[in-house]
């Protein structure tokens, strides 16, 4: 059995030839964008990416996190993929509170309109929210909850290799199933009170500073969650190419797709929800957000968004045979996971640099975070065994039938 | 609907069923149905039935739905009876989601539930053969169906020999009829199970 993953060399090189193209887009849009909208866009593509990519990564920690507070078996057998998927998040959660010091430390008010002091004193709205919306705040919130889920994804990893040296005996079962509920319990709860709900208000929704929508946080947690499930399933389906995991078969992948599926639907539910309540009440502050979206430039990516995100994977996972081949899950992995991008690009831009324009800068710092996801992700693999041996739900995993 | 011959055997034990069930398609058998006081994984693979089309069934009910209801909503507020409601079109779509939405779900759910209890034939005042009375509690009772080629001795050994228990042939109507459990006289006395060669 092809336990222990060797990292591709072909795969390795893509990898650096992806951060090569995103180092590079990075150059040219520091030389291309002048003056302060041309900052505008520089940052807000880095925003844009680095948080996506970010959240995407920490979807695999909550996938740890919400199966086993589930105690679901079926997982295990590929547990190792979401965990080195998760030793992402260190990375990447650095990368964006850099970005995010830089942004709010050199005042670009072209991104978050409430660091302008002279703006927000004059402006009601901005003033009354500025006790939650100011650069101490921000600081912090961002600094605990990047650190909290750096702290929780590690241990997790480490727990888990760490149990690769124990026994199979039940005592020993049992202190796993226990301080995994424990830890992945402490995290679920900082998940949803960061994702679920004040990070996107600071990181994105503040961009539109004006505006505020109760839906915004989920909105952002289902476009990651699905996104972060696509991802798994890539991942997946290339160790299995290669002849990874003998105990991973199409049942798996086929609860993976229902995952996709059911949470492209709920994205669409909170994408619609957001829309109808804004849309009925008809009120200006709310509509401002929708205006540029929906009646301004970025009609197309608004639309398409809908037909990606929620159309594609309705019709295309339905059936049960796309579910199970490894193929078309590849395909609209990709789909979906490009489809959220765009998302993000609809979140960020309007409110940033406001015209639509080609993104060949984002999609360029997009691949960039590719490479880097790849990377890492490989090199996390080939740390440790691809199965966690002792752990005692590991039969349920390898008997799993959907 | 027809009354046909069968040789039954229960098995005490999913274990000793699967096997079971794999020899007899490969002796060339023809199981009629196994019947299980639970869902069994994969019982359905082995048994080499086709795959549903309950769930064909389903979309087509839910497109029903979706039609239905944006049908009848834009006829009602375009065409019928046209209000102005807050000062929104005559067709808010937005508005008509949720509805759509809900009857998409009502059509589905209710039409493939009435689909499933069809192709079960499972119905009020409606009776069906049961096989063993114990099928619903705790025996996975296997019907084989007797065809002019079939040996019925021989298959019964057969059976014996693989784990069978409570062999017995009965001569049963393999459909539905107009009947009901309560009134009849009661399934756990076996007195309903003619044996043939008694």
């Amino acid at each position: 059995m092809k336990d222990q993953f060797v990292v591709p060399a072909r795969l390795k090189k893509t990898s650096f030839v992806l951060m090569g193209i995103g180092l590079l887009t990075l150059l040219i849009g520091i030389f291309a964008f002048h003056g302060e909208h041309g900052s505008a866009r520089l940052w807000a593509g880095l925003l844009q990416n680095s948080s996506f990519f970010l959240l995407i990564a920490l979807a695999s920690t909550f996938f740890i996190g919400a199966t086993t507070l589930a105690h679901g078996g079926w997982q295990i057998g590929f547990r190792r993929v979401p965990e080195a998927i998760s030793m992402a998040v260190p990375v990447l959660g650095g990368i964006l509170f850099l970005i995010l010091m830089i942004i709010v430390f050199g005042g670009n008010d072209h991104i978050y309109h409430w660091l302008n002091a002279h703006h927000v004193h004059e402006d009601k709205v901005l003033s009354w929210k500025s006790a939650f919306l100011n650069k101490g705040m921000f600081t912090g919130f961002t600094l605990v909850t990047i650190g909290l889920w750096v702290l929780f994804t590690i241990k997790l990893r480490n727990m888990s290799i760490e149990e690769d040296g124990w026994d199979l005996s039940a005592a020993t079962g049992r202190r796993i199933i226990w301080r995994n509920t424990v830890w992945c319990g402490g995290f679920i709860v900082i998940y949803t009170l960061s994702v679920g709900s004040t990070t996107p208000w600071l990181w994105l929704m503040s961009i539109d500073s004006h505006w505020y929508s109760t839906m915004y946080s989920w909105y952002t947690f289902a476009s990651t969650w699905v996104s972060g499930i696509s991802l798994i399933i890539l991942f997946l389906v290339h160790l299995k190419r290669n002849g990874y995991l003998p105990m991973v078969n199409e049942e798996h992948l086929h609860d993976m797709g229902k995952l996709a599926f059911a949470f492209s639907i709920f994205w669409t539910y909170l994408w619609f929800s957001q829309y109808m309540l804004i849309w009925y009440a008809n009120m200006p502050e709310e509509t401002a957000y929708f205006q540029p979206r929906v009646w301004g430039e970025w009609r197309p990516i608004f639309f398409l968004n809908l037909l990606i995100n929620f159309i594609a994977p309705l019709l295309y996972l339905m059936k049960r045979d796309t579910k199970r081949n490894y193929s078309s899950m590849v395909f609209i992995s990709i789909l979906i996971i490009f489809g959220h991008w765009l998302d993000f690009w609809q979140m960020v831009g309007p409110g940033t640099y406001g015209h639509l324009v080609f993104p060949w800068y984002e999609a360029g710092l997009g691949l960039g975070f590719v490479g880097v996801i790849i990377f890492l992700v490989i090199n996390n693999l080939a740390k440790a065994p691809l199965v966690p041996k002792n752990h005692p739900y590991l039969k349920e995993s390898i008997v799993h039938h959907t | 609907m027809a009354v046909k011959n069968f040789v039954v055997a229960s098995f005490s034990d999913e274990a000793v069923l699967f096997p079971a069930v794999k020899k007899v398609r490969t002796a060339g058998y023809k199981i009629h149905d196994v019947y299980t006081p639970f869902p069994v994984h994969g019982l359905d693979h082995a048994l080499g039935l086709r795959e549903t089309s309950l769930h064909t069934a389903g979309f087509i009910y839910g497109i029903t739905g979706t039609t239905t209801a944006l049908s009848c909503m834009s006829w009602v507020f375009n065409s019928d009876w046209p209000m102005n409601i807050g000062g929104k079109p005559h067709f808010p779509l937005p508005a008509f989601i949720p509805i759509t939405f809900e009857l998409t779900v009502l059509f589905s759910a209710v039409g493939m539930v009435l689909t499933f209890c069809y192709l079960c034939q499972l119905a009020p005042f409606v009776k069906k053969h049961i096989f063993h009375p114990r099928q619903t509690d705790d025996l996975f009772v296997m019907a084989i169906e007797v065809t002019p080629k079939t040996n019925a001795e021989e298959l019964k050994s057969f059976l014996a020999s693989i784990g069978g228990q409570q062999i017995n042939e009965q001569r049963a109507e393999t459909g539905w009829w107009y009947g009901s459990f309560a009134k009849d006289d009661r399934v756990f006395e076996t007195k309903r199970v003619e044996a043939v060669n008694a």
